[in-house]
């Protein structure tokens, strides 16, 4: 076997068991890895409560994880997110995956829960669940610096996880999150609070030569792109980079959505943290595009913050610090929590009760939200049953319970189709149509239109969803594509295929998440975005012309999409189209 | 959809690929719920059974004119011989297409075996084949028809590359065949001849913004209606008032307006993410030559000299399979210098090697990609110098094939 190891570990935490399940080459080819496994196993507990004993939670790498497929180092995880009920999932950087792989396993399936805080460790073949009781309570830079793994990979959670925040998180490697979902959450549930993982082995290659080609052809394509490695790309720049675009493009989300013009924006700019931190490039293992960013502060090494955290940290919530967003970054990763839904929710809050914000009141609600104290207890909550506990639901910026990210949907409509139509909430990535709308790859789409977009995001989410089980980085697809990353998937595998093979994967995989969904009662009543960008205008100006989206148009383009992925008018999945898919089918 | 099935159908004829009747009328399929195309054919029954075997939202379907009909027709029947593929070796092809696929049937299981693994697929049937007229090119889209209309004239182009420099290179070795000569003869009279009367620009110095922006986009224009850019891409810049103003990556040069990008030379925003991927070549061009003006086209001779080595040496050359990113030589066109790169700013990119180049020239030919010039004030300098550099190119090239075939 090639590419896979062939095993995956199920770890059961009541039993403090341990099974290996050996799948076949055709369910390892099916499901291929990271979010299509996912989705496996989840299918299987899919009505079940997030923090039911038996429901799962799925850490998966992908066949072309440690191999030199470009990008390959992001892990995938996945369960049922306890903020919204929806599939919960994400993928994060690091290191995780290639460890995974080279330990011999394609992915872990944890279920049970755990009477006493515990560990995971893995060393090759050697599993063990070690105590933790000692590490409960502190923040994940603490349980970095008590537990040093060195070359092995560490995810923990922090005390945002351990209190019961809805979007508690999970850090890997000290610098990546896997933020949003609440994943975080659901591993305090099982009361894992860490996972250490570390590999020896080699991960066998079909045709080392065919995939050193395939890889020199994504390469030249990523150095063709202006977004990944261009002189303000993200390479240089981090994700940041976006910040001055959406700036330009007024699409800056501002005071929680009212806005789209954020008037500081240019001295708030990637350029500005990269003077004030002298940034580092760093990525996931063996990544040559390099988005993150690592500063100096006080000698110190720090995490930039993403893009979204920027933004949302600023203009979303009324703040012009830069160290104001480093500190809260710093804050949210340190304690496990998600810095969109956190930013997103004391935007809601402020809207609410009209209380500006000052560098000491944000930092000091953040730490009550992850320590659950006072008013932080309701804030834990997420931004949706915040407002709805205060009387205002309007005020929540959230698609299905999931907060909003820093692209204001009024500016670029296929990014309206895709939040509301995403599997997991308020997601700019299931679709990702920044991708044509604003970069202009693979060609440029006219963003202040629906035509058209309704294929274009279902197709889009058929691609991002076999990127996150192959796995690779959604980001190398601004420049590369499918095409280029089937042959790396043959020369990994041995198996022939090709990208719209692939793209039915993906296909296959996303249809899966529908039902999901559906068996959980989600229907085109939750396909929707808040009242705001039906109604408001956003900040026109600079011969750019923000109106509200027109909600006609929005539910037409909505209709087509559900017509286009094979799903009924009130966005339900059919038996027809999910057995035409080779999917399991239950009567919903 | 119907927009843009509509609007690239006659970009299709712009650009001299497809005529707006007769077998050469371009056929675009557009899907979102429902399918619509640009016209009426008989070829829409069994291109519905293409789209439902793919995942996509775009077809184009082309009957290239002439010459790219003949030499299509005759790469693909060579490449039927072997293995069913075009392989041309110029910048396009290597970057973005990898290679061209060629079948011999108007079948759909076949074209969807083939569009499947890449953006195209030729169709060439036997010449006497009554079913079917070739050659035919078919490319998809996942996002827009406009994926298609790119992917055509980016094979029709890289087509004329091979077969021109593959004709000279046969001519040099003493294998060409008597359908090379009679291809070559044939195609000839289909060349449109360069034109030589220069257009008049919005002369500098420029007061402002505004007329930079305008003059960009006029310059852009004129850059696409003189033949000097295919699929319409390229780039341009100009720098004032310590601002580059250049075009977006993606942007077709014809329609500017609203596809430039101010990028402050000072780095103070990164607005200018979304500019060409040569961005670090203009800007270093720009610090090192004290230019205003850089235009970017790809001139087909220019592009086709920049291939050319002779044969002896490229035998003995160390970097002979990698030509585009190692040429060891120093080469030149008259006064301007060929040099190696590819497209953006990795190791092999182009902005470590064409900056210097453009010191010590006005004009310099990356290999196998296309022509950069630049102008110390203004486009009309820039645009000369252009159309100086392609037409000296395209003399050459007939000057090496006479002298090639008086020797036969």
């Amino acid at each position: 076997m090639y590419g896979w190891t062939g095993n995956i570990l199920h770890l059961d935490l009541t039993k403090k068991s341990i099974e290996i399940e050996n799948p076949s080459l055709d369910i390892l080819n099916q499901y291929v890895g990271g979010k299509g496994f996912g989705g496996r196993y989840l299918r299987q507990c899919a009505t079940l409560p997030w923090d039911h004993p038996d429901m799962v939670i799925c850490i998966f790498a992908g066949p072309l994880s440690a191999s030199i497929s470009p990008t390959s180092g992001r892990t995938h995880i996945l369960s049922k997110s306890p903020l919204t009920g929806l599939v919960g999932d994400s993928s994060v950087g690091g290191k995780l995956a290639t460890r995974l792989k080279r330990a011999g396993w394609d992915g872990i399936v944890i279920t049970g829960k755990s009477k006493t805080p515990a560990g995971i460790t893995i060393k090759d073949n050697l599993v063990e669940f070690k105590d933790a009781k000692g590490l409960w309570g502190l923040d994940t830079r603490m349980v970095h610096k008590k537990i040093k793994p060195e070359n092995a990979s560490l995810l923990s959670i922090g005390p945002a996880a351990e209190n019961g925040v809805r979007y508690a998180g999970i850090i890997v490697d000290q610098y990546f999150a896997a933020g949003r979902s609440g994943l975080g959450l659901c591993l305090a549930e099982k009361k894992i609070k860490y996972l250490l993982v570390d590999g020896t082995g080699h991960c066998k290659i079909k045709d080392q030569k065919k995939l050193k080609t395939a890889r020199e052809d994504i390469l030249r394509l990523t150095a063709a792109s202006p977004a990944l490695m261009g002189r303000f790309g993200f390479t240089c720049l981090g994700t940041g980079a976006v910040y001055d675009l959406m700036d330009n493009r007024r699409m800056m989300p501002t005071d929680n959505f009212c806005r789209t013009r954020f008037e500081s924006a240019s001295k708030l700019n990637a350029v500005a943290y990269t003077k004030s931190y002298s940034t580092q490039k760093h990525g996931c293992l063996g990544c040559h595009i390099l988005c993150k960013k690592i500063g100096t502060d006080n000698k110190a090494s720090i995490a930039m913050p993403e893009f979204e955290t920027m933004s949302h940290f600023t203009a979303l919530i009324g703040c012009m610090d830069t160290k104001l967003v480093v500190k809260a970054n710093e804050l949210c990763n340190h304690s496990g929590m998600d810095t969109i839904s956190a930013a997103s929710t004391l935007a809601c809050r402020r809207e609410i009760t009209g209380l500006d914000y000052t560098f000491e009141t944000v930092l000091s609600l953040l730490e009550d939200i992850a320590f659950g104290r006072g008013e932080g207890k309701l804030l834990a909550l997420g931004a949706k049953q915040y407002a709805e506990k205060m009387g205002r639901p309007q005020a929540a910026m959230a698609v299905k319970g999931m907060e909003l990210p820093a692209y204001d949907p009024r500016g670029a409509y296929g990014m309206a189709l895709g939040y509301a139509l995403s599997t997991r909430g308020g997601c700019h990535l299931r679709a990702y149509p920044i991708s044509h709308e604003i970069f202009r790859k693979p060609v440029a789409t006219d963003r202040f239109s629906f035509s058209g977009k309704a294929r274009i995001i279902k197709i889009a989410e058929d691609l991002n969803a076999i990127v996150d089980s192959l796995i690779a980085c959604k980001f190398t697809f601004f420049a590369a594509g499918l095409e280029e990353y089937a042959s790396v998937y043959e020369a990994v595998t041995g198996i022939e295929t090709n990208a719209q093979d692939l793209l039915q994967k993906g296909e296959r995989i996303y249809y899966n998440e529908r039902i999901i969904n559906a068996l959980n009662g989600f229907s085109a009543k939750d396909d929707d975005l808040p009242d705001r960008f039906f109604t408001e205008a956003g900040s026109s100006g600079n011969n750019i012309f923000i109106p509200p989206i027109n909600r006609n148009e929005f539910l037409n383009a909505r209709k087509k999409y559900y017509k286009v992925r094979g799903l009924n008018t009130n966005g339900l999945p059919g038996k027809e189209k999910a057995q035409t898919l080779g999917l399991l089918w239950n009567n919903l | 959809m119907e927009q843009l099935v509509n609007k690239y159908s006659d970009k299709l004829v712009q650009a001299k690929l497809g005529n707006t009747f007769g077998p050469s009328q371009p056929l675009i399929g557009g899907l979102d719920d429902t399918l619509v195309w640009n016209r009426k054919a008989d070829e829409i029954p069994l291109l519905e059974n293409v789209f439902k075997g793919l995942n996509i939202n775009s077809l184009v379907f082309l009957r290239p004119k002439e010459p790219y009909s003949s030499l299509i027709g005759f790469l693909a029947e060579t490449a039927l011989k072997s293995f069913g593929l075009i392989q041309p070796k110029d910048c396009e092809t290597r970057t973005f297409l990898h290679d061209l696929p060629v079948i011999n049937e108007f079948c759909p299981d076949k074209i969807i075996h083939a569009l499947k693994k890449r953006k195209s697929v030729i169709i060439a049937p036997p010449k006497n084949n009554k079913n079917f007229k070739g050659p035919a090119i078919i490319a998809h889209g996942m996002v827009s028809p406009e994926q298609g209309f790119i992917t055509i004239s980016s094979v029709c182009f890289a087509s004329f590359i091979k077969f021109f420099t593959d004709y000279l290179e046969a001519l040099q070795q003493g294998i060409a065949t008597t359908d090379e000569h009679c291809l070559f003869d044939a195609v000839i009279p289909f060349l449109n001849p360069i034109q030589t009367v220069l257009p008049k620009f919005i002369s500098s110095p420029f007061p402002d913004e505004t007329i930079v922006y305008s003059a960009i986009i006029e310059a852009g224009k004129k850059t696409v209606e003189y033949g000097l850019v295919d699929s319409f891409f390229g780039n341009i810049s100009y720098f004032w008032n310590g601002t580059l103003y250049i075009s977006q990556t993606g942007s077709s040069l014809d329609e500017l307006c609203g596809c430039i990008d101010p990028v402050p030379m000072d780095n103070s925003t990164s607005a200018g993410i979304t500019a060409s991927s040569e961005l670090c070549a203009h800007t270093e061009t720009i610090t090192r030559t004290g230019c205003r003006a850089i235009l970017h086209g790809h001139p087909k001779f220019s592009v086709i000299l920049s291939m050319d080595c002779d044969p002896l040496e490229k035998a003995a050359c160390h970097f002979k399979e990698q030509c585009h990113i190692k040429c060891p030589k120093k080469r030149f066109v008259g006064c301007t210098p060929i040099v190696p790169g590819e497209v953006g700013t990795g190791p092999f990119g182009l902005c470590n090697t064409l900056p210097p180049a453009l010191t010590q020239a006005n004009s310099a030919i990356v290999y196998g990609h296309g022509l950069f010039t630049i102008g110390k004030n203004n486009f009309s300098d820039a645009f000369k110098t252009m159309l100086e550099v392609e037409t000296l190119c395209y003399n050459t090239y007939f000057k090496k094939i006479r002298v090639l075939r008086k020797t036969l």
